[in-house]
């Protein structure tokens, strides 16, 4: 998959599941903040990312992934595997 | 001086409408909310019937944050909690700063218990089932959703009583306004209406099979009924303080004179005579009223043998030959298990404000036991200013609720 394929499908599925629209989403922002996620919803997010790119994202990882930039980057890698 | 326990808005999602105008007109025009579900009968049901209701889409009304953790009988608690509110004349400033209470019956969440589990045993992930399966999965969901979601902060918890658990919610919210523990309380009642929560309930052959006539299935009290239908949705009644209504001018619809409980001691689901007659001695009794003083009886009759025959020797062992008008609204509803309690209570205060009494619909013949009774069959016009509501379930528990006119 392109990265560019890939940032999209991360977007969309992010911004339907979280209920905001893609356009806030650019890869500076941080993705708490942007998507509105407490400890709950994080994990939701999580199992959205497992579930759409099969791509299992440990707890001590989480805090190596601020930004959505963070994101596609760990997908891509863990995608390239 | 005693403390009295009022009635101060009422709200309801249920299959005979999604707003107290719609079910008062329902109740009226005796209309049946029962359908046949041909998923059911893919699933392998015995019964596919059911009462029918849509979920409430509250996207755009509450946040994504805030839907994830309500399981299906949240949904319509919600709804019909914020119509009681509405109609108590409270808003959020009254709710945040005041200790309101939350009472409300619940027995299952069984398709968040069933979708989890499903997940789990497929993906071996429990991440995968997601933040919102266990606030879903538990009996307390709706009490826990309502609490947070309305920002409640007297006492929160789930009733759990089966098929008495909302009139039980009521019951027992009563007391604790009675005792001065509480000054205002948000009760009622939930059900699911999703296959999964009741299959288990029709391979017990607890339900009619009358699937060729389906609003003619359920007949509570009628010599031909064979079995209940399940239904469901939710019911709101706001109860407080007499004084404290008064103080702020709200709206006093009624008053809670009486509540009546007890437990059989007998068998898990027959229920018995025994047990329900002193339910309603008990009621009787707190409500320090006599027979005569009763111009309704809301039945709990379920359209089961067993169950209405022995509601009807219950209710002729109190009030004997003295004929007060006694219907099950079940005719219409089904049975609307932990819900019946709370939504029983509105439809009789529907009909007590509105000076009729619906039909006990499909009560076209009496048996032995309910000829001794004044059941009509039609709707009829009658002023009563005072109803008494039964409310049975599973394992013998008994509740019976008294209200007067307000």
């Amino acid at each position: 998959m392109e990265k560019q394929e890939l940032i999209d499908q991360v977007n969309e599925v992010l911004a339907e599941e979280f209920e905001v629209e893609v356009s806030e989403i650019t890869p500076d922002a941080n993705i708490k903040e942007t998507l509105q996620l407490d400890s709950l919803s994080l994990v939701d997010m999580v199992a959205l990312i497992e579930s759409t790119f099969s791509v299992k994202i440990q707890n001590s990882e989480l805090s190596s992934i601020q930004t959505f930039a963070n994101l596609y980057d760990f997908i891509a890698a863990r995608m390239s595997k | 001086m005693e403390r009295r326990v009022v009635i101060t808005g009422m709200g309801i999602y249920s299959c005979l409408g999604k707003t107290l105008d719609e079910v008062r007109e329902s109740l009226y025009t005796g209309k049946s909310g029962i359908v046949f579900d041909p998923v059911r009968k893919e699933m392998g049901f015995r019964s596919a019937l059911t009462a029918k209701l849509d979920e409430p889409n509250l996207k755009g009304v509450l946040s994504r944050n805030q839907r994830v953790y309500m399981a299906e009988e949240c949904k319509y608690a919600y709804v019909a909690t914020k119509e009681a509110l509405d109609n108590a004349g409270l808003d959020q400033d009254y709710l945040e700063k005041n200790a309101v209470g939350l009472l409300y019956g619940n027995d299952s969440s069984a398709d968040a218990v069933v979708k989890s589990v499903d997940t789990m045993r497929e993906k071996k992930d429990t991440t995968l089932v997601g933040s919102g399966a266990i606030f879903q999965s538990m009996n307390s969901t709706v009490t826990m959703n309502l609490g947070c979601l309305f920002k409640l902060r007297g006492i929160n918890m789930t009733v759990s009583a089966a098929c008495a658990s909302g009139s039980h919610a009521i019951g027992l919210g009563s007391l604790l306004i009675k005792w001065g523990l509480q000054d205002m309380i948000v009760c009622g009642g939930a059900q699911e209406v999703n296959p999964f929560s009741i299959g288990s309930f029709d391979g017990i052959s607890a339900f009619s099979s009358r699937e060729n006539d389906p609003t003619k299935a359920s007949r509570p009290f009628d010599r031909d009924r064979d079995g209940l239908v399940p239904g469901g949705g939710a019911a709101t009644v706001i109860i407080e303080e007499y004084e404290h209504a008064v103080k702020r001018g709200a709206p006093i619809l009624g008053e809670i004179m009486g509540y009546g409980f007890s437990s059989n001691g007998d068998h898990i689901s027959s229920p018995n005579v025994a047990g329900p007659t002193r339910s309603l001695q008990m009621c009787l009794e707190q409500a320090k009223m006599g027979i005569k003083d009763i111009g309704y009886i809301n039945a709990h009759a379920t359209s089961t043998h067993v169950g209405d025959t022995n509601e009807a020797k219950a209710i002729y062992n109190v009030f004997g030959d003295h004929k007060v008008p006694v219907t099950s609204t079940k005719g219409q509803t089904g049975h609307e298990m932990w819900m019946a309690g709370a939504s029983e209570v509105i439809y009789s205060m529907l009909m007590m404000k509105n000076d009729f009494i619906g039909a006990s619909l499909n009560f076209e013949n009496p048996d032995e036991d309910s000829a001794k009774l004044y059941i009509p069959g039609e709707r009829i016009q009658a002023h009563f200013d005072t109803f008494l509501s039964n409310s049975f379930g599973f394992g013998g528990t008994n509740s019976t609720l008294i209200v007067k006119n307000m």
